[in-house]
């Protein structure tokens, strides 16, 4: 898989690390009064179903940056890629 | 019809024409007792148990495409019950034991064959980390023996016992280890289910629950509704998908797998062999390939194949274990999809809805699970109880904190 970096350009997926669904990136308020149920869905549950999938790539042998992957996990086609800092920053 | 020799001899000098097909194709009935989701390995034994050990009537099988097509005819082939953690080592040596009368039991050749298997050390705290091991596996009543490197060698006396990063040191060997025909043991439970008056009903893809006031009463199928009193779903790999169904979500990610085959060399791999540095495990099948394997390829994925990095890592494993398979060509290569969950520990137990289980999350360990698997699931299915060596696998381990994390990574399913 070829992931193409918005800054670095297309980049070989074998000098990312991956971590997951980059709903992890929307972590659960700890002062709720669900927060105990909150962290444990937010932690443990994924919607892991087939075709299109967000989520976190770490380019750790390049400049470390973190990066929203669109990928279709289907076909292993990837649509879109972005700063994780942008994604955060735009809130979605 | 009962395989004998006789039956064979007969066969023989009559022109193998008696032989019959040894499951039916029927249409699905309007209702059952039981309906299994999933024609593989679980699912089958499932269907076996329920109607030999627990006296289930009226049960069906419910299979998308053909039995056996998934992660069942995608594996290494390779049983053990090498567990450290007693929530695991007593429900593996529970399906050892079951592996070792399963042909009596199916009446079928599953070419169970116990070769061994060794864990190989490669330093000082990974030599204790296996004793602690085999202790735990002796603890409940599996069999382990720690060898030290002349030990190793006596076996695999080609090995690269002087790497100098990872000198073999020894090993963790457990005798009654081995390797099973994977296809046969798909073909073996559908014949003994289908011969208790199951129902295996292939081309019949799952679409929908039927959940009525809280209780699963029946699915909808490719091939219309079908009423149960009870759904067991057995479809990993697929779990996510399959629950989504039913509005749940699980502690699980799909990723693929790879396994691998060279081209056919005299017998020289008597067992099975896993490297204690990286992540390989190899045994030699009956037809003279290398079977072997490594990690998953660490993304999510539904796509049964994977990427080439993986292929690369899994063969350096290889020889840096092996030098002498440098000139092995490979042959073919697949990939299965795995549910991978938060723990790297399966699960079997009810779901919040009534009438409706589940049994998934086996992560790449489900193969030598299959037999203990059926059984717990079907012993779940009939009394509403978990059977005795599986009662840690329930679904909300995670929110309670008793996860069983046999490598202690944490909830990254990647790195289980």
């Amino acid at each position: 898989m070829i992931i193409n970096h918005p800054l670095l350009g297309p980049r070989d997926a074998s000098e990312f690390t991956y971590l997951g669904d980059a709903s992890l990136m929307q972590r659960p308020n700890p002062k709720s009064e669900t927060a105990i149920d909150d962290f444990y869905r937010y932690l443990y549950l994924r919607e892991n179903t087939p075709g299109e999938h967000r989520e976190l790539w770490y380019h750790e042998q390049g400049d470390r940056s973190w990066l929203v992957v669109t990928r279709n996990i289907s076909t292993h086609e990837i649509t879109k890629v972005e700063l994780a800092r942008d994604v955060a920053r735009s809130g979605t | 019809m009962r395989y004998s020799a006789l039956k064979i001899f007969k066969e023989a000098v009559t022109g193998h024409k008696g032989w019959k097909p040894v499951w039916r194709k029927p249409a699905p009935k309007p209702s059952y007792d039981f309906i299994i989701i999933g024609g593989g390995g679980h699912g089958l034994a499932t269907a076996h148990y329920l109607a030999s050990k627990f006296d289930g009537k009226n049960i069906a099988v419910l299979e998308k495409g053909w039995i056996g097509g998934g992660n069942v005819g995608r594996n290494t082939t390779i049983i053990r019950s090498n567990y450290l953690h007693h929530e695991n080592e007593g429900f593996y040596e529970f399906s050892l034991k079951l592996w070792e009368g399963l042909e009596q039991d199916l009446n079928y050749n599953a070419m169970v064959s116990q070769r061994g298997i060794i864990n190989l050390y490669h330093s000082d705290p990974q030599r204790d980390a296996y004793a602690r091991r085999g202790n735990a596996m002796i603890m409940n009543g599996a069999d382990a023996v720690l060898l030290d490197q002349d030990g190793v060698r006596k076996q695999y006396p080609f090995l690269n016992f002087d790497n100098a990063r990872f000198p073999i040191k020894g090993g963790l060997w457990q005798p009654r280890g081995g390797t099973v025909r994977h296809d046969a043991v798909a073909w073996g439970y559908a014949r003994a289910a289908d011969s208790k008056g199951v129902d295996i009903i292939e081309n019949c893809e799952v679409t929908g629950f039927d959940i009525q006031n809280g209780r699963c009463v029946g699915v909808k199928t490719t091939r219309g509704k079908i009423l149960a009193k009870k759904v067991g779903v057995a479809v990993a790999g697929n779990s996510s998908r399959v629950m989504a169904m039913a509005d749940m979500h699980l502690p699980l990610e799909s990723h693929v797998l790879q396994a691998f085959v060279s081209e056919g060399f005299k017998p020289f791999l008597p067992g099975v062999i896993t490297y204690g540095a990286g992540h390989f495990y190899v045994s030699q099948s009956d037809k003279g390939g290398l079977v072997f394997g490594g990690d998953i390829d660490g993304y999510n994925s539904y796509a049964q194949r994977g990427n080439l990095p993986v292929v690369e890592d899994v063969c350096e494993g290889g020889m840096s274990l092996m030098p002498a398979i440098g000139k092995a060509r490979l042959l073919r290569m697949w990939g299965g999809i795995m549910d991978m969950s938060m723990d790297g520990s399966p699960m079997i137990d009810k779901t919040h809805i009534d009438g409706l289980y589940f049994n998934g999350g086996w992560c790449y360990g489900g193969f030598k699970a299959t037999p203990a698997s059926g059984y717990a699931f079907a012993h779940l299915l009939a009394t509403d109880t978990p059977h005795e060596t599986a009662r840690a696998y329930r679904m909300d381990r995670f929110s309670r904190g008793l996860m069983i994390d046999e490598k202690g990574q944490g909830a990254q399913p990647n790195l289980h």
